[in-house]
């Protein structure tokens, strides 16, 4: 495996690198967007502005605490021996930055990502709780997400013991992600998958038959126009990743950038070819999805293969989110609005597995990659997701999550807000009709 | 049913860590690691049928 960035890079590698890193809140601009055109006409102020205080107070978490757990390659951290190998389990910085100059030095970078990614991460279980999440208990998640959740995984996968697999038991490098597919987009699309459980789905969603009824999407442009928005976010950030946690050279961002670019169009097209042959027309707002599919899927694998693999894993992750959004609202009863669970979560699972067979660092061999990468997977499901579930069930008891019933019937613009995103339309209900 | 889910999920965790730690590379080690991967792929869906078992709004 390369070596991650711990020694000073040239001014021109810091000046591209910086740049990598200011497109990365484009994504979140994308994907609030993208939040805000798949609910209802009357939450879209709500859902911009929940997303805009998500990312603050995520910014703040990270800040506060989280980069210091999180850590960076070679910093402080705690190290626990265990089987006579060392295994790096939480950073031991200082908080509030203190351990880090912030002059331009790989570890300086590493925070400026952080702050920006965990905004990312924090946009995703935004989108499961459209239209009935309230603000406070949004907050307060957004903050555990990363002052914790985010910073714990993320120690581990770059630079902890996930990422010392290779080293420590000769699986292959390392469990592999380079802009983050485990870490923001597996990690939101589990804490989305937790809210929606525990939110339940919105009022007039199912029938007392179990019966899913549709609510679609009020502004099908806001959602594309996210879309084109994420795809320079995410080529910062798988750039940045590529150059900050691979120890990748600037110029590596090429090929990063066309398998980014690779996986999303193959994953739309999948997507829209598989709704035409099923529905007879091309679906919007699952093309879309298959679009975020193929984002988050590239994020893993996106340093280490050729652009023929990126199409492959692109097809395949378009595949899995369209049968896996509907699998989760008709089989499931999970009432995902914005098909984070599937976009984010499958996505970002698929596209982690798929570096395990198809990956390959030069100079390398590639023994028990795939282990490696199965082992980052079943972490992510047998602990990450038991933790966010539980920390958010937690917080539901005593604050609760869901909005009260008339919120959810005049609109979260109303309810949480006091004015609504169209002032000259009237607020309908049709749905609540005879209930 | 969805305590014992998420435990199943935990546990499944840690027989994959176990595995790691206290097998030589391997069959073995694969097969545990798999197992735990298996026990997890259990516990989600007790997880999942728990919840849709839920009072709907």
């Amino acid at each position: 495996m390369m070596p991650p960035r711990a020694t000073p890079m040239s001014e021109a590698a810091t000046g591209l690198c910086m740049l990598f890193i200011l497109l990365v809140p484009l994504a979140a601009t994308g994907l609030a967007l993208i939040n805000t055109g798949l609910g209802r006409s009357r939450s879209a102020a709500y859902a911009m502005f929940s997303s805009l205080c998500a990312m603050s107070v995520a910014a703040l978490a990270f800040f506060v605490c989280g980069f210091a757990w999180q850590g960076f390659p070679g910093g402080a951290a705690h190290i626990l021996t265990v089987g006579g190998k060392p295994w790096s389990w939480v950073g031991s910085g200082a908080f509030f930055l203190r351990h880090v100059t912030l002059d331009g030095s790989p570890p300086s970078l590493v925070a400026l990502l952080g702050i920006v990614s965990v905004g990312l991460a924090a946009l995703i279980p935004l989108s499961a709780g459209a239209d009935r999440w309230k603000l406070g208990p949004i907050c307060t998640s957004t903050a555990l997400l990363a002052g914790w959740t985010y910073p714990l995984f993320a120690h581990w996968v770059w630079g902890g013991w996930l990422a010392q697999l290779g080293t420590n038991y000769g699986l292959g490098q390392g469990f592999l992600d380079t802009g983050g597919a485990s870490t923001v987009q597996v990690v939101g699309g589990l804490t989305a998958l937790a809210i929606t459980w525990i939110l339940g789905p919105r009022r007039g969603k199912y029938t007392s038959e179990g019966m899913p009824s549709a609510i679609p999407g009020h502004n099908a442009v806001f959602v594309l126009f996210g879309c084109m928005l994420s795809l320079l976010g995410w080529w910062g950030l798988n750039a940045a990743g590529a150059v900050l946690y691979q120890g990748a050279e600037p110029g590596m961002a090429v090929l990063v950038a066309i398998n980014t670019f690779f996986c999303a169009v193959a994953g739309a097209l999948t997507a829209a070819v598989v709704t035409q042959a099923r529905f007879g027309k091309p679906d919007a707002s699952l093309t879309a999805n298959g679009w975020v599919g193929g984002l988050a899927a590239s994020s893993a694998a996106c340093l280490f293969v050729r652009p023929a693999a990126a199409v492959a894993i692109g097809l395949a992750a378009g595949i899995l989110v369209v049968f896996s959004v509907e699998w989760l609202e008709l089989r499931l009863s999970v009432d995902d609005p914005g098909g984070a669970v599937s976009a984010h979560a499958v996505g970002g699972m698929w596209g982690l597995l798929s570096a395990g067979f198809l990956a390959h660092v030069p100079g390398t061999t590639d023994s028990q990659q795939w282990l490696a990468q199965l082992v980052g997977v079943a972490t992510l499901v047998g602990f990450v997701l038991p933790l966010t579930y539980g920390l958010n069930w937690l917080l539901d008891r005593f604050r609760p999550h869901r909005v009260p019933r008339e919120g959810e019937r005049e609109g979260m613009d109303m309810h949480e807000l006091g004015a609504g995103a169209y002032p000259e339309l009237v607020t309908h209900g049709e749905e609540f009709s005879g209930r | 049913m969805k305590l014992l889910g998420f435990l199943l999920l935990v546990a499944g965790w840690l027989i994959v860590l176990s595995a790691l730690v206290l097998l030589a590379s391997g069959g073995l080690r694969v097969a545990f690691v798999l197992a735990g991967a298996g026990v997890e792929i259990l516990g989600l869906v007790m997880v999942v049928r728990a919840h849709m078992g839920g009072e709907r709004p």
